[in-house]
Order: C-alpha cells, then structure tokens, then sequence
C-alpha cells in the first residue's frame, strides 16, 4: 500500500510497537486506558518528534533530528497513542498537492494518478487508504481542510490559539493550527480532547476551558442557523462540487436546520491578503535556515555570506523561494505600508465579515475547494492556479476561527468536502453538524479500493 | 574660521541582570564553557517558541522609572531582520514602534550647571551571540560561534541629540551606569560588555537650528574610549568642513590603538531591518497598577540622596556627590553614620584612606573586608583617646587586610595610647637629655626643632604616645628650663 500512496517520510515501526507493548501492559494490570490508547495517530512531518528525523519534506532539513517534541505529540504520548510515522507534506507546507515535498509526491488513495491536496497531503492519506487511524496535521490557509476534502477524511483547524504550536515547524506564525484528521467525527472529537488546551510554551496559546468535545456528538442540529455565503459558492467552483455541496446544505435543512445564503463582501481580498501576510511572516520565520547549526550546509563556500547564499539557494525549493522573495518584498522599506500594512487592515475587515455573519448565524457552509483533487503536475507550473485552491479556506485562518472538512458526496468517484465553519472557540457547533450529517449519510464509510 | 557647536546622541544598551534570559529558561550568567548557557529557544531551533520574561518586563519598567520616562500602557515585540552568524534566528526580537518607554529625561551637572538630557526611548531587546575568529577577522580561515549570550536580556536607552561636549557624553554616560545601578537591574559592568554604547555625532555652525550631517560611532566600549572618540571626531569633522569638505553620514568604528575613527565598510550596514511585530508574541498591555508597585520599590536615586546629604549631614557637594556616585557606597556611608554620627569625620574617611586603599588593590567596595559597623568603631576609639590619628592609620590597614574588628588589633599589637603623663614625661627628659642641641635650638627659637624631638618621642614609645601630650609636655619642660 505505502508503495503505491508514499504518504510517509519517515516509519516509525519500532517505536509504535513499543508504544502498544506499553498499552498491552496496562490493560493486562487492569489499569484504566484511555480512548486513544493504542490508536495509531500519523504525524506530520513539520511537527518535531525528540529523537525521530523532522524534516518539514525539505532539503534544508534533511538529517535533522530534534531534541524535543512538540506539545502536541507529548499529549497524544500521554494519552496513549502510538506514532506509526511522519507523513509527506508541502516543504514547510507550503502548497495544495503535496508535490512541493523535496523528496516525493503522495498519491490519492481514489486515484493515485491524482494528489492527495496539500500541504498535509500525507496525513490525509494515510487516513484514508488505513495506514493510520487518525492524523496530525497543521492548517495556515487550508492545509488540513484540502486534502481531507480531496481523501474523503475529515480535517480539522481548530481556532487559533486552541492547541499549542510548540514545536510545529513554523510557516506563517498568525495563521499556523495544528488539527486532526480521521474517518470520523468521533475520532476527531477525542483527538481534539486530547491536542486542545493552553500550553505556557506558547504565548499564542489561548486561556480557554476546553471542553469534552464528545458531548457534542449530538444527532440534532434542529433550530441551528446556517448561513451559506455566496462567495463561496459562484462562478469559479466546478459545478459537479457545487452540486454535491448544495444537495448536503438541503439535507441538513431537511434535519431541521434553517439555512440562508449570505455574503462575506471581502472574500475577493482574501487571497492577496493571504499571500502577502503569509509570505511576509515566512520570510522571517525561515531566515533561520542558513547551514550554521543545523540541517543542510552547502559545500565549497568562500565566506559566511556566500555560505548563506548558497546553503539557502541549493537547500529550498522553489516555491519556498518563490515566497521567501514574495514576503522579504513586502516588509521592504518603501513597500511597507503599501503591501504588509495594507494586508493587515484588510485582515481585519475579513474577521468583521465574519463576525457579523455570525451575529446572524450558528454555523457558515460552503465547498472546501472549488474542485476534487487534481491531477499530479497538472497545476505545478501555474502558482496562481495553484493558490486558487485555497480560495475558500483561507478566510478562516485570516480570521482565526474554527473551520472543517467533512466527506458529502463525489463528483466521478472523488471525494467532496463540505466545509463548516463556526465562531471564536465555538468547536462544538461545527462537531454537533458534522456528527448530526454523519449519522444521516454514508459518504465517510466510503473506502478507496487501491 | 566658522565656530562649530557640537551635537551627540547616544544610543547605551544595558544587560538586565535577570537569572534567566529574555525568552527562555537558561541562564544569564556570564562567562561559562561555549554554548553551555543555552537551550532549542536560545538556539532559534526549528518549532520552538519564545516566551516573555515577566521579570524583563519588570526590570526594564524600573529602569525606565528611574530615568523619568513614561510607561507605555500598550507595547509590543518586532523583530528586526538581518542575517548575521551570531544570531540564532537570523531576525532579533527587539522593540520597535511601541517601546515599552520613553519621554524621560536625565540631569548632569557639566562645570556645576545642570543640564536636562532627554531621553527619547527605552526598548527591550534580546542580545546575540558572538563570533570567535582563528585570528583576526580579514585572515580567519574558520569562525567559531558561541550562543551563551544569545537571548540575554538588553535594555536599549536613546538619548535626545542633546549632548553638547564629549565631556558631558561621558558625564551622561556616569550619570546613567550611576542610576541604572541604583535600580539594582544591572551590574552595568562595561568589560563585560553589560553596558555598551554607540554615539551618534555631528557638528553645526553655532547659531544654526539644522542639524549637521552626523556619523554613528561603534566599539566605544570604556567611558575613556568614549571621549576620546568623540573628541577625535569632532576634530575630524571640525577639519572637513573647515577645508570646504562636506561630512558622509556612516558608520565608524573607535581604533583604540591608533586612537583614530575609521569607517566601516558601508555595506555591511546598509540594512533594510523589515521590521515587523513578531506573531509569537501577543501585545503586552501594562497595568498601571503594576506600575506603581514598581514606582514605590525603587530606592532613593542618586540627585535626592546627594541633595539629602548636603541638606541632613551639611557635607560640600563634593563630598555628598562622591558618596551617592555608586548605591553601595552611599549605603556604606549610612550605615557608618547612624553608629557614628559624625558625618564629615566618616566622609573624610571613605574619601581618604578606604578610596585609596580600594583603588591601590583594585578592590571592589562590595568585596572591602571593612564592614561600616567597623570604621565606625575605629572613629570611636580615637574619639576615646585610646588610639590616636596616627595610629588609626596603621589600625585601619590592618583591618583591610584581614577584616578583624579595630579593637581585637589594638588590643593584639598592643597599640594604647600612652596617656599617662608621668610615663611620658620620662620619656621626654631622656630625649632632652640625648639631644641637648636640638634642644638649644628651640630654645633660640627655632620652632622646627620641636617637630624632631616630638618625633624622638614618639620613636622611642612606638607611635603610642599621645601626641597631644607630648607636644605639651615638650614645651613644658624646655621653656621650664629656660627660666
Ligand atoms: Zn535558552
């Protein structure tokens, strides 16, 4: 199977069949277990694991093994679960189809002639084709939420500040959520008990009491107020998609929700906003890759600078490079105000948009993406085509709410998410529609036939 | 010839003496094996986060307090961006738009007129690295780099354009390592680099509102260097302008040795930073509550322990400046006052015999084996005849050599006074009796002679003799015989 979907960078067999010994042992002593114990839990590979190579699928960081874990894998270790590997991803998960990995593509389990999404395309594929039972990914502009949508696996980005990115290899620090993936919303309930909640290691971590998101696996979204912006669903989303996202919106309307089409007048500035915050950050937070202490270092260097120059050049790929440049231009003297300034204030209309909607309603919906997955290489030499991916993901992550992929149809045998979208710290209402769905349909017991 | 006034800025960062770094856990001690003092947030490792050190925050509010500046209610991390081998991150965590504080001032007294210095803004940063090179830095073929210092706390102070001389640079620059001590939040010790300053330098016709075109001095790294550079450079300056030339604003670096300023190659500092807040950290808003407790904790400040001690102890300006230049000085001071309350008695002896001593072993008061309660006792016994000045003196060497109480070593050597008339009166007929010339002298009114045979006298009994008595005695018996 891994040979034909490639959605691990590293296996960590040894390690995983130590972690379930552990498990056996207390459950012959009796000892009380929890849920997770034992659940094989993927890891992406820009999340660090102490002791295990972390290489956020980048030459730059071929070789490098941290002396720490993130907070989130220590809290899946203490509750039990077990580290089947590290998936493939977008280098420093930048990117819709994981081609962007320095070392190979990931298949779709649905079609292996196509890609998983990206950038945590190996999470999701892992997920669906068996390989784990759940995953870790991380989401900045939808990269949980794309490829959950094009592996027929629900992802989930959880608000900004709800689980700790102490250890997430950063990309765009602002946007950056760690979040699960798994075949259902139960799974995903637990992994959200066990990944959410204030850590000290991170200031951006949010004082919140997190709740047992099992008690919201309700079967009753009756009275629920669902808004379905219109930007989200207009000319640009392929038909097929829209179709299968319009039949799921009128089947949860017939479970009793009331639901209206509304607007987010300022999704047109989405992307650019996007893609100027994003790089601007990745700018920064990538200068320190430079083959002084650690990772790649390129051979044959005259001085520091030259090693500099060519340690970055030789060590990124190019759609890294590609937003390194984009980002360094954008906080450039001059250009300042222009661009990063701009996009910042645009940001927050986005988080108003949002926030008015949700004066009205419970729950927003729409398409994950304007189409299923795609074929490998067919957008790799357009970027821009590339980024319109993302179109209806990265509000959310401007905004910091709470966004997810769920499995509602296909459109010629490729899975279609519907993306729910929720307040501030409000996981509960996306988890309660998602369950409610899942309880009244069949597309997450869809299996790929590899 | 156009007379030139002179301008300077400057621009001091300060280590904070927390036990932890800026934004982790490891250690601020100085010193320590290469890359021993650090951890995966100082290392700038990938997917690690910075966290603020409430103390920093604390720390930098007092200093800022005590330089009469405001606290901002709302302030905010950047990080300014530049790719350089000793920094972790290739970006620093400085300050930017928002410091945490500025709008203070500080006051210097330049030829005894005060003058007001501003003090525009003071900012926390965090410090880098540094390079060891095979060398020097043109010929090393390899650079070693060590991240003890990487993350250690900094405050940065920038002064106002209002400097006028180097001499009140340095004064300033006294002044501000004198304050920044008092509030106990550094050591502010310049070997160690705890306290390092940049001056920023022009010159204007005097008259002339503009500003002149100014240079960025580097490497200034004693209060010497720092005249010296800028009393070097206003020459320099002074020289161009003179001879038609106009000034290149840029950056110079101090040549200790050569005693020159050189400029530095202009492309190493031709930086866009592309500052920008930094997203790990969240906006910090200050309590003005927290403030206040701040406010209230901070000890008497030199300018009102001087004014006090001029006022309540009536010693010169002199005295009370010397005595309030460091806090553990003016302690010191105190503590002997209140168990000898002889103010000018115990100033005299802090500027005299304990400055000089310090200064001649190269002793740090905080380490002087002398405690206050000790000098004091010392002037009590000469107060109480049973040692006299002279003997004091000896009395108080031995005390700063071994820390022993100043009557255990009176006792010890046997070093009483000899009060008693009649003991000292024999000896004073057995020096007459051996220098009956001297005595002639005297008596033919050379007043000198009286000086030798006191000295005779105190000779033959050690220094012991009350000198007083001595003196009187002498006199006694040589006008006695000459009736
Ligand atoms: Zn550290």
């Amino acid at each position: 199977m891994e040979d034909r979907i490639a959605a691990y960078i590293t296996r960590t067999r040894e390690k995983a069949l130590e972690q379930a010994r552990a498990v056996d042992r207390q459950i012959r002593n009796g000892e009380k277990i929890s849920p997770l114990a034992g659940i094989p839990v993927a890891v992406k590979d820009n999340i660090c694991t102490d002791g295990i190579l972390t290489t956020a699928a980048s030459r730059m960081l071929a070789g490098f093994v941290p002396p720490y874990s993130a907070t989130v894998v220590k809290r899946l270790e203490a509750a039990g679960a077990t580290l089947p590997g590290k998936t493939n991803l977008d280098e420093f998960a930048m990117g819709s189809s994981t081609e962007n990995s320095a070392f190979f593509t990931t298949r779709n389990p649905w079609d292996t002639g196509r890609v998983p999404g990206g950038s945590s395309g190996g999470s999701a594929a892992a997920v669906a084709c068996g390989e784990a039972v759940c995953a870790l990914g991380s989401d900045t502009g939808g990269s949980i939420r794309l490829p959950a949508s094009f592996c027929g696996v629900i992802g989930f980005k959880p608000t900004y500040g709800a689980v700790s990115r102490y250890g997430l290899i950063a990309f765009a620090s602002s946007l950056d959520q760690i979040g699960p993936f798994s075949r259902d919303v139960t799974d995903c309930a637990l992994l959200l008990n066990a990944i959410c909640g204030h850590d000290p290691l991170d200031s951006t971590s949010a004082r919140f009491d997190v709740p047992d998101f099992t008690r919201f696996l309700v079967n009753d979204i009756r009275g629920m107020k669902i808004g379905v912006p219109e930007e989200y669903m207009a000319e640009g989303i392929n038909s097929g998609v829209r179709e299968v996202v319009v039949k799921a919106i009128a089947l949860l309307e017939s479970l009793g929700a009331s639901v209206e089409y509304t607007n987010l007048p300022h999704t047109e500035y989405a992307l650019s906003t996007y893609y100027l915050i994003a790089p601007a950050e990745a700018s920064s937070n990538l200068a320190r890759y430079d083959g002084v202490r650690y990772g790649f270092r390129a051979a044959k260097t005259s001085d520091v600078m030259d090693m500099f120059m060519k340690t970055r050049s030789q060590g990124f790929g190019a759609e890294v490079k590609r937003r390194i440049m984009l980002g360094t231009y954008a906080l450039s003297a001059g250009y300042y105000d222009a661009y990063y300034l701009k996009a910042l204030k645009v940001r927050t209309l986005i988080k108003e948009d949002f926030d008015r909607a949700f004066e009205k309603y419970d729950l927003l919906v729409s398409p994950v993406s304007p189409t299923t997955a795609f074929r490998c290489g067919e957008k790799t030499g357009d970027p821009l085509e590339m980024y319109l991916s993302d179109i209806c993901t990265i509000s959310l992550n401007l905004a910091g709410i709470p966004g997810m992929s769920i499995p509602c149809g296909f459109v010629e045998g490729m899975p279609v998410g519907l993306q729910l979208m929720g307040k501030h710290f409000d996981e509960g209402t996306l988890l309660r529609a998602a369950y409610t769905f899942e309880q009244n349909s069949d597309y997450h017991r869809a299996f790929p036939v590899l | 010839m156009t007379n030139y006034e002179t301008v300077i800025g400057l621009e001091v960062h300060v280590e904070l003496k927390t036990r932890s770094k800026i934004f982790c856990d490891s250690t601020t001690e100085f010193g320590g094996e290469p890359n021993t003092h650090v951890c995966p947030v100082c290392l700038g490792l990938p997917g690690v986060l910075p966290v603020v050190n409430k103390t920093v925050v604390e720390y930098a509010i007092r200093a800022a307090l005590a330089l009469n500046c405001q606290i901002a209610g709302f302030s905010k991390f950047d990080r300014k961006n530049y790719y350089y081998p000793d920094m972790p991150k290739n970006y620093q965590i400085s300050q930017y738009d928002l410091p945490i504080a500025g709008h203070g001032y500080l006051d210097i007294d330049v030829n005894n007129e005060v003058r007001r210095i501003g003090i525009t803004r003071l900012h926390m940063e965090e410090d880098t690295g540094k390079l060891v090179h095979q060398g020097t830095i043109t010929t090393t073929p390899y650079s070693l780099v060590d991240y003890n210092r990487a993350g250690v706390p900094l405050v940065e102070i920038v002064s106002g354009p209002d400097l006028r001389s180097p001499e009140e640079a340095r004064v300033y620059m006294e002044k501000l390592k004198t304050i920044i001590q008092y509030t106990g939040v550094s050591d502010c010790k310049m070997e160690e680099g705890s306290l390092r300053c940049d001056a920023n330098i022009s010159i204007r016709p005097v008259g002339n509102e503009q500003f002149g075109t100014k240079t960025e001095i580097k490497n200034l790294n004693s209060f010497k260097a720092l005249y010296r550079a800028l009393s070097y450079e206003v020459e320099r300056q002074t020289g161009v302008l003179n001879k038609g030339g106009r000034i290149v604003q840029e950056t110079r670096t101090w040549d200790e040795r050569e005693g020159v300023t050189l400029p530095l190659r202009s492309k190493e500092y031709a930086h866009d930073y592309r500052y920008f807040p930094d997203p790990d950290l969240v906006p910090m808003i200050i309590d003005p509550e927290w403030v206040e407790d701040i406010r209230r904790s901070l000890p008497e400040l030199p300018d009102a322990r001087r004014e006090r001690y001029m006022q309540e102890y009536g010693l010169p300006g002199y005295d009370a400046g010397i005595l309030t230049s460091t806090k553990e000085l003016a302690d010191f001071f105190e503590s002997c006052v209140s168990a000898y309350p002889n103010p000018k008695a115990v100033s005299n002896w802090m500027m005299g015999d304990l400055s000089r001593l310090l200064n001649a072993g190269g002793v740090e008061l905080t380490a002087c084996k002398i405690k206050p309660a000790q000098l004091a006792s010392l002037l009590q016994l000469m107060d109480e005849g049973i040692i006299s000045g002279r003997i004091a003196k000896t009395v108080f060497e031995e005390m700063f050599a071994s820390g022993k109480d100043p009557g255990d070593i009176v006792k010890e050597k046997g070093l009483v006074q000899i009060s008693d008339k009649s003991a000292i009166m024999a000896v004073v007929e057995d020096v007459l009796a051996k220098n009956p010339k001297s005595a002639a002298d005297f008596r033919a009114g050379k007043e000198r002679a009286l000086g030798f045979l006191v000295g005779q006298v105190m000779k033959t009994t050690r220094g012991k003799a009350n000198p007083e008595l001595v003196d009187k005695l002498l006199k006694e018996k040589l006008l006695q015989e000459k009736l």
